[in-house]
């Protein structure tokens, strides 16, 4: 397999999915902290997921399913498109600040996405501080971090195939991503949080999957 | 044997506890609670619903601001939109549909029997690196 074939999207006829909700047309990507991050809320009776990105109704199903979870849809992706459409930018962090009405605490998981990528550092800080409020202790966060310097300005919709692929649906963004992340800022971003698995797929996308250690008290973040 | 379907035109609004044991179609606008516990409610595209609305099916093609309770199944279909929380064993959401709020799904195998993960694929795998 040559290097292009191995970077290009992977698509593999025998794996059209039978949710009509996927289109053809999106690239597959693999994705190996997806079934990280549900292993560590199986142990946990209904769980409580929260998911910062657009209501994918085939993910909200998989989620169900597998989990028996409870999920709230956030779609911080709007909000920042709306501030970013009406010249309040700059009011992103105190609106994070209030956004999520979750007690501290009481989320078992969160689907972060690449939300971090399209945001500026100080909606990012606030962001991360936020959700390290919300996780309950042991409680686990995924976020995904591109690699390579932004090319275009689109959001993309992560729909879940399986447990072990997403398919990568691209829509229109209010504005591409920001320069990338280095791991050590990412870190800082995630102070209350730990690194438990990352890695760097072949699409140059960093999947890192955080948790919340369990003996920090929930307000010390 | 027919089935009864009770149909509430565009034109008719409601205000107050709406109960039945009949599929019941809205159309019209309906404000305060909405019960057909054993039955189908169907929002149609024209439908404005703010209530709490509590049926074995419910399907939205129009407005739902409220929570909405079935014992069988949540299908929001595309341009149908929910402002509230849902509480449902099954929940379909169109690509094109609004929702805002949390789903609640009840686990189908019962309490404590995660689905067995799938097995890898050998393609596109990772670097795993520091970080």
């Amino acid at each position: 397999m040559g290097l292009l074939d191995r970077l290009a999207p992977r698509r593999n006829e025998s794996d059209v999915p039978a949710n009509p909700s996927v289109s053809a047309e999106d690239p597959i990507f693999a994705t190996k902290a997806l079934r990280k991050f549900l292993t560590s809320l199986t142990a946990r009776e209904s769980p409580v997921l929260l998911d910062l990105g657009p209501v994918v109704g085939s993910n909200v199903s998989f989620f169900g399913e597998q989990l028996g979870c409870k999920i709230f849809v956030e779609d911080i992706f709007a909000d920042l498109s709306r501030h970013l459409r009406t010249g309040v930018l700059d009011e992103l962090p105190a609106f994070l600040k209030k956004r999520f009405p979750q007690e501290s605490g009481s989320v078992d998981g969160i689907l972060c996405w690449d939300l971090i990528d399209y945001m500026d550092r100080p909606a990012a800080h606030e962001l991360a501080h936020e959700l390290t409020r919300v996780l309950r202790p042991d409680g686990a966060l995924l976020a995904f971090f591109a690699n390579t310097p932004p090319r275009d300005t689109r959001y993309t919709k992560y729909v879940i195939v399986d447990e072990v692929n997403l398919k990568h649906r691209s829509y229109e963004a209010g504005r591409g991503r920001q320069p990338i992340l280095l791991n050590r800022d990412i870190i800082r971003l995630f102070s209350g949080l730990r690194v438990t698995d990352s890695f760097l797929l072949q699409n140059n996308l960093r999947e890192i999957l955080f948790r919340k250690p369990a003996y920090l008290p929930t307000e010390s973040t | 044997m027919e089935k009864d379907i009770v149909n509430i035109g565009k034109s008719v609004v409601i205000k107050g506890e709406l109960n039945g044991s009949e599929d019941l179609t809205i159309e019209g606008h309906v404000e305060g609670t909405i019960q057909l516990k054993e039955n189908v409610l169907t929002i149609g595209a024209n439908g404005r619903i703010k209530a709490q609305v509590f049926a074995k099916s419910v399907i939205v093609l129009g407005e739902v601001t409220g929570n909405v309770t079935a014992s069988d199944k949540v299908d929001i279909r595309d341009n149908g939109s929910v402002d509230g929380d849902i509480i449902a064993p099954r929940v379909a959401i169109a690509e094109g549909a609004h929702f805002r709020g949390s789903v609640d799904m009840q686990r189908k195998g019962g309490p404590g029997q995660p689905a067995k993960p799938a097995e890898p694929k050998p393609q596109a795998q990772p670097q795993r690196v520091g970080a």
